[in-house]
């Protein structure tokens, strides 16, 4: 990338991670990929990691992922980057594995992918945003709708006699003994923010020490298809998603104390 | 190297360890389940990478993932397990990264059983996968000839950036026979300039099967079609037996190409002129092989363990030319070399029939079976 010339005066506190490639995004206004992406980022210039990464991309909003990091990418079959990501770990154990999937992807059609990397302990991270809806496809119902949440496809909100009800992911994947690091984080606020990034550093520091499977749970909103405005979508996550996906670390590997950040 | 007796499907497995390959990913099915079997004892051993997958189209996509490595990368499955796979080949072949795929075949449709069966011929050799591409096929009629294809089929697979499928069967995949393994070979130590292993000190690489362009997409379906033209003219393989005096021929692949032989031995006894064309690369087609057989025989028997699927191929290369029967035993039953002897001879005792399909004529022949 290439950064301005500055004046001697002037000093940059913010500028593109070099990890983040200079490309514009496909992603809607106000959507939180675009934060997930950066903090993601942000974190392998400062853990050094860009010549190390490999990511893998799934199918949803976040299909094109590959392009917007500026590291090595495979692009999955949906719900399959778990495996993708197995796949390349076992050949190359020294490398930082990462896949990035939203929910329609892996709590879906992918959900047996990812149930399996973490029970064998798989040291790759995925990095799962949940905002409750099929995105990509024009936001259709997803296994993390919430109740009474009315979709494309739950048009009078989801009746749970009918379409079931959400599933808790972290929580699920916590109970798993090959799952070292799995915590649910959101991207509300600056504060929440830090604490995601935060999260995402020690998902990656739990890789690079061979500690297991680890997953980041980002709650996110989708103004586009939940048809409100992006300050409306950050107050519906605060006031209906976050009491029920709780926010939280669901398992933590007790080697994990000894990472410091 | 001596030869030892060895089981078809460990056979293939230590093939493909000796010919290089990293990485095995797989999932228990039966008749193919010695070949992962071996691959969890022997990858470990070398130090290679050994994953029981959770399913098959976890397998595939865990060879999907090791593959855009640039790695050398296998799966084995049998029939049901390899239709799950079929969503990651055609993703493989999107991306144009090199896999080999062991398709030990039983009896089908569904569940169907554990038997040798011939059965997956179309969906295998006629792609299988969503979208334009064509996969490398290849057919052993024997476990020798198992070992020395798996060994090709990985350098066909990285020469031209290609799925290659060995299409096996229950019977060759469970028999025991004499046969050579080749000696171990290096692992590699350079990788393709495509390879995803980290952009350490070069511009960053993805793979991926996305053209979003439509444009885009028709040049890389394009770029397929030219590999694969390259393909059709560099890598067909077959067989010939007994055919330079041949009045009748038979066509016929793997264990039904074996049985075919005993049969034309048989029949030669009989003194009835009779050979045989095997093809080996099932995919690239002996298109002209058998062109030209159809215009130097009286007849040709096709002979499958299915209900005539090669047998549409086979009427196509030979446009009419020559009379054509066909004789199948289907859902997992074999049939006896006697079997093929009296099509044989009912063909070669005439009418010459060129009317009708000679499927419909089988049929009428089976009715027994209503």
């Amino acid at each position: 990338m290439t950064v301005p010339e500055l004046d001697s005066e002037q000093v940059a506190v913010y500028q593109r991670p070099d990890a983040l490639s200079d490309t514009n995004t496909h992603y809607c206004p106000g959507c939180t990929h675009g934060v997930a992406h950066r903090l993601i980022a942000e974190v392998v210039d400062e853990m050094g990691l860009r010549e190390r990464m490999i990511g893998v991309a799934s199918v949803g909003c976040s299909v094109f992922a590959y392009n917007y990091f500026d590291f090595d990418f495979v692009q999955s079959p949906h719900g399959r980057a778990p495996a993708m990501a197995t796949g390349i770990k076992r050949v190359l154990p020294d490398r930082i594995v990462l896949t990035y999937q939203g929910d329609g992807d892996l709590a879906s059609i992918g959900m047996a992918e990812v149930v399996h990397a973490a029970a064998r302990g798989e040291n790759i991270t995925c990095i799962f945003i949940n905002n409750t809806n099929y995105g990509m496809t024009g936001g259709q119902m997803a296994p993390t709708t919430l109740p009474g949440q009315k979709t494309t496809s739950s048009p009078n909100g989801r009746d749970v006699e009918v379409n079931g009800y959400p599933i808790r992911t972290a929580e699920l994947l916590s109970k798993l003994d090959g799952a070292s690091y799995v915590v649910r984080r959101s991207l509300h606020d600056p504060k929440n923010i830090r604490l995601a990034k935060k999260a995402i550093r020690t998902a990656f520091e739990v890789q690079k020490r061979g500690l297991g499977f680890s997953m980041v749970e980002l709650l996110s909103i989708c103004p586009t298809n939940w048809g409100m405005t992006p300050r409306q979508a950050i107050q519906w996550l605060e006031e209906k998603m976050i009491p029920f996906y709780a926010l939280g670390d669901y398992k933590v590997n007790p080697s994990v104390a000894d990472i410091k950040i | 190297m001596a030869k030892e007796m060895m089981k078809g499907n460990e056979a293939v497995a230590e093939a493909a360890i000796r010919a290089g390959v990293q990485a095995y990913f797989g999932y228990p099915i039966t008749p193919q389940t010695e070949l992962l079997e071996w691959m969890s004892r022997r990858m470990p051993e070398e130090g290679r990478a050994f994953v029981q997958a959770e399913s098959e189209l976890a397998a595939i996509n865990m060879v999907y993932g090791a593959a855009c490595t640039g790695r050398r990368v296998m799966s084995s499955s049998s029939s049901p397990g390899v239709s799950l796979m079929l969503e990651g080949i055609s993703y493989m072949a999107g991306t144009e990264v090199p896999a080999v795929i062991v398709d030990v075949m039983r009896g089908g449709p569904g569940l169907g059983n554990i038997q040798p069966s011939q059965s997956d011929y179309n969906q295998i050799v006629h792609g299988g996968g969503h979208g334009d591409y064509h996969p490398i096929v290849l057919a052993p009629c024997s476990v020798q000839e198992s070992i020395d294809l798996t060994v090709l089929a990985f350098d066909l697979a990285e020469k031209y950036r290609s799925i290659v499928i060995i299409l096996s069967d229950g019977s060759i995949g469970q028999m025991m026979e004499p046969a050579e393994l080749p000696p171990m070979m290096p692992l590699k130590t350079s990788f393709p300039e495509w390879a995803v292993d980290g952009a350490a000190g070069r511009e960053r690489r993805f793979l991926s099967s996305i053209y979003m362009d439509a444009p885009a997409e028709e040049v890389a379906n394009m770029r397929l079609l030219n590999r694969w033209a390259k393909i059709r003219e560099n890598e067909i393989r077959y067989k010939e037996y007994y055919l330079d005096d041949a009045e009748y021929a038979i066509v016929g692949f793997g264990s039904a190409g074996r049985v075919a032989l005993s049969a034309v031995r048989q029949a030669r006894e009989m003194g009835i002129k009779v050979g045989l064309l095997r093809p080996i690369s099932l995919n690239p087609f002996p298109v002209d092989a058998i062109e030209a057989l159809g215009k130097r025989v009286k007849g040709i028997l096709v002979v499958e363990m299915n209900t005539g699927q090669m047998l549409d191929d086979v009427l196509l290369a030979t446009r009419g030319k020559v009379p054509v029967e066909f004789y199948g035993r289907t859902g997992g039953v074999i049939p006896f070399p006697d079997e093929v002897v009296s099509a044989v001879q009912r063909l070669a005792a005439g009418p010459i029939v060129t009317t009708g399909h000679p499927r419909d004529r089988w049929m009428k022949f089976m009715s027994f079976l209503n």
